[in-house]
């Protein structure tokens, strides 16, 4: 009557690593699916984020081209900013991402699944996943919005599906930073300051809406250990006709995914203190 | 055979005992009642048992599996039912259960059947299709309960199944506790408040006193011990438990946090 694991079967030891990762995917997968369940069910909640983008884009992009202040080398100031203010639209997402888990927390459907099966940091990374998929939501608001604009954007298939992979790492990254956060600060009140507080210099010490050359030396600095600018960098590569990395795509995506993997193992391991 | 088995199981918060060295055993098919006034301990036992907290001494075998070694096993064969609500307002009650059927690893094959049989069972085919946030507290509970067993757990621990429930609404709850009891043989471990849940649902209970067991018994044996044998579960009560009632510290925050469970399932 139980469905206890025979350990008849068990595998063989070396395949036992590879089937703890298959375990991990399909969890992973099983959170990401009840996330995308939910939000089928709120499809508004994305277009209410399309706005903010939007403005920057019409109000903030145009009256800066028309300035021409900001050395943007051979790009115009609207090509310039619109991988910037995509970064933006998912980093706003993600940042906010950790109070549905606070709300989840108060209500106690957390409780259930840290008793259930499913290892932590994959209740994590899933809810990440979910997160990268609202933000890549935003990717069909602004290259419509950037083409109209006069952007010459890069259509091809790899370029694409490079810049949705970028908004996915990105929000992958910064949603589980989100969720750490929460874990740490616990309330919604106290998270809501603390995510104000975060997304200000997230964007502003990086390479978003201006060139990092133009700034002072410090921010300069600040800004390089700043994930943002790895994402607005593979954004500008992978967006824009004859968009070049600055900093090697490979360096961009191995800084991603390092420090995504980090924040997924921290969160997950302090997922259980979240409930006590 | 014992399904549950505790040694000395204690935890410590820095000063403060919450549990203290309870010993326990509990055997397969039974309907276990841990009683005890707030800050007793109650909610800290279920959440060692179902890993949730790592205990600071003793430990507990349950369904075969030592909850600190063996954690991963253990929540692979047990369900839990918290006192807050569990059930995810934003979806239907059939993907709330869909959902825990694939974190559950149930095979494609089983798993349609099983979540209909649920439903069935609970007498929630009818609002399936409806999100749960349009449910009443008795169809939240009911279907909670219905999720953490679409495994066929050997162990299902149940947090206050049927605070703020309404009187209709506790029977029919009860109703269906005892049912998988006896139609998949599977081992109850709840907390309550209510001495009339104790009293008909349970084969034992416990009560429990700041953080340690201070009777355990079937209801009938602890009536009979009390006041010559005349005595009431009530009685029994507060006989061994009864002096700490108004002497529990942080309440305050409890009585909140109960008041307002109560209000979102009722």
């Amino acid at each position: 009557m139980t469905d206890i694991v025979n350990p008849q079967n068990a595998p063989a030891a070396w395949l036992r690593p590879i089937e703890a990762i298959v375990f991990f995917i399909r969890k992973t997968l099983n959170i990401a699916e009840m996330e995308m369940r939910k939000l089928r069910h709120e499809p508004l909640d994305l277009l209410t984020r399309a706005a903010q983008p939007v403005l920057w884009i019409l109000i903030f992009g145009q009256v800066l081209a028309g300035v021409r202040a900001i050395p943007t080398g051979e790009f115009g100031y609207i090509e310039f900013m619109a991988p910037g203010i995509l970064a933006q639209s998912m980093l706003f997402i993600s940042i906010f991402y950790g109070i549905s888990i606070i709300w989840e927390r108060d209500l106690g459907i957390i409780h259930k699944f840290l008793a259930g099966p499913a290892p932590r940091a994959a209740l994590v990374l899933g809810k990440g996943l979910s997160a990268g998929v609202r933000g890549i939501s935003q990717t069909f608001i602004i290259y419509p919005l950037a083409y109209v604009m006069g952007v010459k954007l890069d259509f091809n298939i790899f370029a694409l599906l490079g810049t949705l992979f970028t908004v996915l790492m990105g929000a992958v990254l910064f949603s589980t930073f989100s969720l750490l956060v929460a874990i740490k600060v616990k309330t919604r009140e106290r998270f809501m300051g603390i995510g104000q507080f975060m997304t200000m210099p997230l964007f502003f010490a990086s390479n978003a809406i201006y060139p990092i050359e133009i700034m002072p030396g410090w921010l300069q600095a600040i800004s390089r250990f700043n994930p943002l600018t790895y994402v607005v960098d593979a954004l500008r590569t992978f967006m824009l006709d004859g968009g070049q990395s600055h900093f090697g795509l490979g360096t961009d995506f191995a800084v991603l995914i390092l420090v995504a993997a980090l924040f997924v193992w921290a969160a997950g391991r302090a997922y259980p203190s979240f409930v006590n | 055979m014992n399904v549950i088995e505790t040694h000395e199981l204690t935890l410590q918060f820095g000063d403060f005992t919450a549990v203290n060295g309870v010993s326990l055993a509990l055997q397969e098919g039974e309907i276990f009642g841990l009683l005890g006034p707030n800050g007793a301990g109650k909610t800290t036992m279920i959440k060692m048992l179902t890993t949730l907290l790592p205990p600071s001494g003793g430990g507990a075998i349950v369904a075969g599996y030592d909850i600190v070694s063996q954690s991963a096993q253990v929540r692979r064969s047990t369900g839990y039912v918290p006192q807050l609500l569990s059930a995810d307002g934003n979806m239907t009650g059939y993907e709330n259960l869909l959902i825990f059927a694939k974190i559950f690893d149930l095979p494609t094959n089983v798993r349609e059947e099983r979540i209909q049989r649920l439903l069935e069972m609970m007498g929630l085919q009818d609002a399936a299709s409806r999100m749960v946030k349009t449910y009443s507290g008795g169809m939240i509970r009911k279907l909670e309960i219905a999720q953490s067993v679409i495994h066929r757990p050997r162990v299902l621990f149940l947090d206050e199944p049927t605070v703020g429930l309404d009187p209709i609404a506790r029977a029919s709850v009860w109703e269906h506790i005892k049912r998988l009891r006896d139609e998949f043989n599977t081992t109850i471990l709840l907390t309550t408040h209510y001495m009339d849940e104790a009293d008909g649902l349970c084969q034992r209970i416990a009560i429990m006193h700041q953080g340690q067991l201070a009777a355990i018994g079937s209801p009938q044996e602890l009536k009979a011990s009390v006041n010559g044998g005349a005595a009431d579960l009530n009685a029994v009560f507060s006989h061994f438990a009864g002096a700490a009632l108004e002497a529990t510290p942080g309440s305050y925050l409890e009585t909140s946090r109960t008041r307002i469970n109560a209000r979102r399932v009722g």
